[in-house]
């Protein structure tokens, strides 16, 4: 067993900085309305001069412009959980302690590589995120949390390496109950290795059977006890704005994060996100919600960060954004995309399921789409939008009943299964109306035809046509229908273009 | 033995007359007709540019000219994207003329948005053809769609009408056609070759 630790010093602040990418003073405040102290300052309001503790009456007298953002548990036990879903994705055992995450990773290892390859990732990670941290390593989860305490970096892979590093520990940093940090040191016990060499019975005595209970944790002697972490399956991010925002280009900052932080959790899912909607909050709880949608399940930060930004900007704002929030609650597998080896296409090429994606974010849902065949002689229904173009059904219909074509199954009319019937067919245009027209001007000159559709009786959209290759004066090629037995009343149906 | 002298090498450096004309080199992109690859610098579209064809009307031979060149790329897999299209391609006629129509995605989109949306496709490197019908497109729309054909290695068409003639226009080719009194093809400009003083008959008998 290897646990490593991650423990979070300035959790508060940096979910409130990451959200807020302009530099000067700030400090997160807490307390009594008439009595409230600073519980964390960022470096600008530290080398001003406040400090942890200060009332926020005695910083205002030092410093006249910071900015003074209430501490907010809520939010705080959101990002350790956001964290853990993160951590999720290098092990399965993940669990949280105060302030800190610990994961099990020896048979992580195994699939990451060793552990300081997988220290390096996860440290990526976290600064990725915007969120400082210390990374130890130990073969217990308490003992890691105990020398995240007290060193950054330190990994100690065996038992007995963890006995000798947890030796030096001071007692006041070993997270062991206030009652026994306060009076071991006034016994002379100075350090862990000092109180494990004590006898038991006398420890029992006087300190009760908890102080040993955690000592044998801390070394392993009894199992961590530690509930395991979960991922939740719904996706719920909200950032509370600092101002009224009125535009959506200050949106950006935001939402890059959100989709940033959305990637990161769906990469410790192992999932990916096919709709998710961002809610736009205003006063007094009225919404503009933004839904998107995708063709596929996706994950890739900087993708889904450029759709969602392509469908904001579409948005008109009725009034000031105070929050805004992204909720994801399908989180389908996510399959990558394969890739040909031989691929003959340039090497920056962007795959064909992105390029579909980008043109829908811009131009709509149905903007992009395939037609097919179908079995119907009727040109109005002899074609309909392919079902299936990219996997996923939403472009089904995409130029909907204006363009005259009723959609019919993809399946219905595979392409082999057409070859047969095409070869019996007369010459068909290559462009065709949505609806047939009058042909106007002088009578066109014949040039093939006729050739007889009559058909549709069963459903109450009966032809009886005879359609025509015909010339027009301007040395259009046309294919016009007329009826039965007649060569006038010319309806343009298709160009021979 | 003396030294070992690859054939090739001497071949390459033309030192050796091997008593028949090379053949002319195939284009990379053949149009399909025989006689616009005659006159054709490439020997075909120029590939990974712009070409632009200037039509009359709508319906007058402009989707025959390329229907070849798309049958063959869809056939090899290749996705061709049409942007805009004035009407609905017809299934039955394309793949009459051997496209595969799986191969060929259709983008519905607005006037200001043509030429982005072709952009797009051409820059992505994905598509192997992409036509539009751009109705406001200015010498510098041309010349960004000119560039990302560049970048992205794709043919992009685009189909204009005639009276943007007289204009300037960065593409590589332009092309107009007439179908009255007779269906032929007019080269008016073509990088990197002179400019043919008789047109490309394009024979229509075919449906």
């Amino acid at each position: 067993m290897l646990w490593a630790c991650i423990v979070l010093p300035h959790l508060a602040l940096d979910g409130v900085l990451r959200r807020n990418p302009q530099s000067g003073p700030l400090v997160l405040v807490d307390g009594p309305v008439n009595a409230r102290r600073i519980v964390s300052a960022n470096r600008e309001a530290r080398e001003a001069g406040l400090h942890v503790g200060q009332r926020l009456s005695a910083a205002q007298a030092l410093l006249t412009r910071f900015d003074a953002v209430p501490y907010d548990r809520a939010a705080v036990d959101r990002w350790h959980r956001f964290l853990a879903a993160v951590a999720y994705r290098y092990s399965s055992e993940v669990s949280l302690l105060p302030h800190a995450i610990v994961l099990e990773v020896s048979r992580s290892m195994s699939l990451f590589g060793p552990w300081p390859r997988l220290e390096a990732m996860l440290r990526a990670d976290l600064a990725a995120l915007g969120f400082r941290h210390r990374i130890t390593a130990a073969p217990t989860p308490h003992a890691a949390h105990v020398l995240a305490g007290v060193s950054d970096g330190q990994a100690v892979l065996t038992p007995d390496a963890m006995r000798q590093a947890l030796q030096r520990v001071p007692i006041g940093k070993s997270r062991l109950p206030a009652m026994a940090t306060e009076t071991l040191p006034g016994m002379g016990i100075r350090t862990l290795g000092q109180l494990l060499a004590l006898p038991r019975d006398g420890l029992r005595r006087r300190f009760g059977a908890g102080l040993l209970e955690m000592l044998d944790r801390l070394t392993g002697d009894l199992p961590a006890g530690l509930d395991s972490y979960r991922p939740p399956d719904v996706f719920d991010l909200r950032i509370e704005l600092m101002h009224e925002v009125e535009n959506i280009a200050s949106l950006v900052f935001p939402l890059r994060r959100m989709t940033g932080d959305l990637a990161a959790y769906l990469a410790g899912r192992d999932g990916g996100v096919q709709r998710f909607t961002l809610r736009l909050e205003h006063r007094d709880g009225r919404v503009t919600e933004v839904p998107v949608g995708l063709l596929t399940p996706e994950r890739e930060p900087g993708m889904l960060f450029e759709l969602a930004r392509g469908r904001l900007d579409q948005v008109q704002l009725p009034e000031p954004v105070l929050a805004m929030r992204l909720v994801a609650r399908e989180l389908p597998p996510f399959v990558p995309a394969g890739r040909d080896l031989f691929d003959e296409r340039p090497t920056h090429a962007l795959p064909l399921d992105q390029l579909r994606e980008r043109l829908r974010a811009r131009l709509g849902d149905r903007a992009v789409h395939q037609l097919d065949s179908t079995t119907d002689p009727r040109p109005e229904r002899a074609q309909a939008v392919a079902g299936n173009p990219c996997r996923s059904g939403f472009s089904r219909e995409a130029f909907g009943p204006g363009f005259g074509i009723r959609d019919s199954g993809f399946a219905k009319a595979k392409a082999s299964r057409l070859k047969p019937l095409l070869q019996g067919i007369g010459p068909r245009p290559t462009w065709l109306l949505d609806r047939p027209i009058p042909l106007r001007g002088a009578a066109p000159r014949i040039l093939a035809g006729p050739e007889r559709l009559e058909t549709g009786w069963w459903d109450g959209g009966e032809v009886c046509r005879d359609y025509y290759v015909v010339e027009t004066s301007l040395g259009q090629h046309a294919w016009a229908f007329c009826a039965p037995g007649e060569q006038d009343g010319w309806m343009l149906q298709g160009w021979f273009a | 033995m003396g030294a070992v002298v690859a054939l090739s090498t001497l071949l390459d450096a033309q030192q050796v007359w091997r008593g028949r004309a090379a053949p002319l080199p195939a284009g990379e992109q053949p149009t399909g007709w025989a006689a616009l690859d005659d006159v054709l610098p490439a020997g075909g579209w120029p590939p990974a540019a712009l070409s632009e064809i200037l039509l009359p009307a709508d319906g007058v031979g402009e989707l025959r000219l390329v229907l070849p060149s798309l049958a063959r790329l869809t056939q090899g897999g290749r996705t061709v994207v049409i942007v805009a299209p004035p009407y609905l391609p017809c299934v039955a006629g394309w793949q009459q003329q051997g496209v595969d129509m799986r191969r060929v995605d259709i983008v519905a989109a607005g006037d200001n948005d043509v030429a982005w949306a072709m952009e797009q496709c051409l820059r992505s490197g994905s598509c192997a053809a992409v036509l539009a019908w751009p109705r406001q497109a200015d010498d510098r729309t041309l010349r960004r769609l000119q560039v990302a054909a560049d970048h992205g290695q794709a043919l992009a068409f685009a189909f204009r009408d005639r009276k943007h003639l007289p204009h300037a226009s960065p593409a590589a080719l332009r092309l107009e056609l007439e179908a009255a009194p007779r269906a032929q093809v007019w080269v008016r400009k073509c990088r990197g070759g002179s400019v043919p003083a008789q047109p490309v008959p394009l024979g229509r008998a075919l449906h």
